[in-house]
């Protein structure tokens, strides 16, 4: 594949204009809908209730003798684990979500015909995952500190790297979705809602990576939030800043973002050829 | 028709020129068929044919949207597959099939399109179109809420944010009474006039093509079956009016006393 075909000279100039009238295409609708804002404090609410609550009983049995030491020291990350696991997956729908908007609405032919670059594209639907994800994400966090005693941003600056490995993971996954819903129209949405899932057995969220059997261990190893969950573990547990993590994982990401930019392109590319920009439907 | 049709001045490169386009959708499907034609700047153009006779794939191409199978799309001298971005800033497309945001007010979508393609004093811009196109009472209600007509109003609006040289309409005056309709259609002339633009539009509408065209391209089975200014398809075909052109033509009724006979569509 020609990337000169796929990725003209023209299409890699850059305007920060561009970006900020998509984003506040974004903001708009937003704002329009206090469902939509309803939907992004919701669910992670319900999530950090639900662990916190089960965290709160595994603490009570290990008090009580229940559970040994170790199991009571890791029952104790369980709400930490969920928090990150939230970036994640929240940093992913809010990229996709904002991009299904556009196929909702019937407006990709609009966008894909205007000057917009699709790496101008790329960029506001990262601002909008981290519009959306603060809105639903710092009020939890506070909340789980009311709740449950758990200070997240107690983490400091482990969690800007834990932070920063998430959402860039949680953007590839997102590109990625966000054209095959491109290429394969609305048929395609589900993926959006299920794909991280597939994600969460592998990448070691809630117990070590020892756990899995070894084949799964070294498909575990190619996954950057695996390093995350490794690296949180080692923090609350060991107190200790496993560097050496968070930079194997932040590899890997810069790796797996540009597969996942160019699967976009190509994707684009492949809509263009089937014909599809201008059939958004199922 | 009261505008002479403008001819390709020499050392002018055409606004639009489409070289042995071909597109072959999967199953093998052939869409568009070795169609070349090329449109005089300034100049509009009607694409009329059946439903499926290629029209709307065409302007997918034109546009960029499609990539062609095989041959050349060239917009304002710029190839459309190399490097579109060179050249969509310079163009607009309006079509029912593609929608606005719903849940964004009129004000906002156009706002937001008008940042998009860079349109200075994006204020007074849409205010302007909005009092051209009549629907500054609706600037603050949400897309969609609007009528047929009016999203159609809407979407013209959008197309003419960046003053285009080259507009792209699909069916611009579907779903409008005939009043609107005629008034639309004087803002198009007008819109051409003043700018210079060129239009190419598909449409079912014989008596807007006939009112608005230099030229009408007739498509049959995503080949060109006519080409020729309305008076002279009309003249060719021995009829009374565009209407009874298409018609002999999509249903293949006689040939066009002069036309090549691979031109003409079989029996």
């Amino acid at each position: 594949m020609n990337m000169r075909a796929v990725l003209p000279p023209s299409a890699m100039s850059f305007s920060a204009g561009r970006v900020a009238a998509m984003v506040k295409r974004y903001l708009y609708l937003l704002r329009s809908s206090w469902p939509r804002i309803f939907d992004l404090i919701y669910w992670p609410l319900v999530q950090m209730l639900t662990w916190g609550f089960l965290q709160t009983y595994l603490a009570r049995a290990s008090n009580a003798g229940a559970l040994s030491g170790r199991l009571g020291l890791a029952a104790g990350t369980l709400i930490g684990a969920m928090l990150l696991w939230d970036i994640l997956f929240r940093g992913q729908l809010g990229f996709s979500v904002s991009f299904l908007e556009e196929m909702w609405s019937r407006n990709t032919a609009n966008l894909l015909m205007s000057p917009l670059r699709p790496a101008e594209l790329v960029m506001a639907l990262m601002t909008m995952s981290l519009v959306r994800l603060a809105i639903g994400f710092v009020p939890v966090t506070l909340l789980a500190i009311l709740f449950f005693g758990f200070n997240l941003w107690g983490l400091g600056v482990a969690l800007g790297f834990f932070f920063v490995n998430l959402i860039l993971t949680s953007w590839s996954i997102g590109l990625l979705c966000s054209g095959l819903v491109l290429r394969y129209g609305l048929a395609a949405e589900s993926l959006v809602w299920t794909f991280m899932f597939l994600m969460q057995p592998l990448a070691c969220v809630f117990y070590p990576l020892s756990v899995l059997p070894w084949p799964l261990q070294i498909v575990s190893q190619l996954l950057p939030p695996t390093y995350v969950f490794e690296g949180l573990r080692a923090l609350l547990i060991r107190h200790e800043l496993r560097l050496d993590l968070m930079g194997e994982a932040f590899v890997l990401n810069i790796v797996f973002f540009a597969a996942a930019f160019c699967g976009f392109l190509l994707l684009l590319r492949s809509a263009r050829r089937a014909g599809t920009l201008l059939q958004t439907g199922e | 028709m009261d505008v002479a049709a403008p001819q390709n001045q020499p050392g002018t490169t055409p606004a639009i020129e489409l070289a042995h386009l071909r597109k072959v959708f999967g199953g093998g499907v052939v869409a568009v068929d070795d169609l070349s034609f090329a449109v005089a700047r300034g100049s509009v153009t009607g694409l009329l044919g059946g439903n499926g006779a290629g029209k709307t794939t065409t302007i997918g191409m034109i546009m960029g949207l499609i990539l062609p199978t095989s041959g050349s799309v060239r917009v304002l001298g710029v190839n459309m597959q190399a490097d579109r971005y060179r050249v969509l800033d310079k163009m607009n497309f309006e079509s029912p099939y593609v929608d606005m945001p719903h849940r964004l007010t009129v004000r906002q979508n156009l706002t937001v399109f008008a940042e998009l393609y860079a349109v200075a004093n994006v204020e007074e811009r849409i205010a302007r179109l909005a009092q051209d196109l009549a629907f500054e009472d609706l600037l603050d209600r949400p897309a969609g809420q609007l009528s047929a007509g009016q999203k159609t109003r809407v979407a013209l609006a959008k197309a003419l944010l960046n003053e285009p040289a080259v507009l792209l309409l699909d069916e611009p005056t579907a779903s409008l009474d005939p009043d609107t309709a005629d008034w639309v259609r004087t803002h198009l002339e007008n819109y051409r006039r003043g700018r210079e633009a060129t239009i190419l539009l598909a449409s079912h509408n014989m008596n807007e093509v006939e009112r608005l065209c230099d030229r009408v391209i007739m498509l049959k089975e995503g080949k060109i079956v006519g080409d020729d200014s309305p008076a002279g398809l009309i003249e060719r075909f021995g009829r009374k009016n565009l209407e009874e052109v298409f018609l002999d033509l999509a249903r293949g009724r006689r040939k066009p006393a002069d036309a090549p006979s691979h031109d003409a569509p079989s029996h």
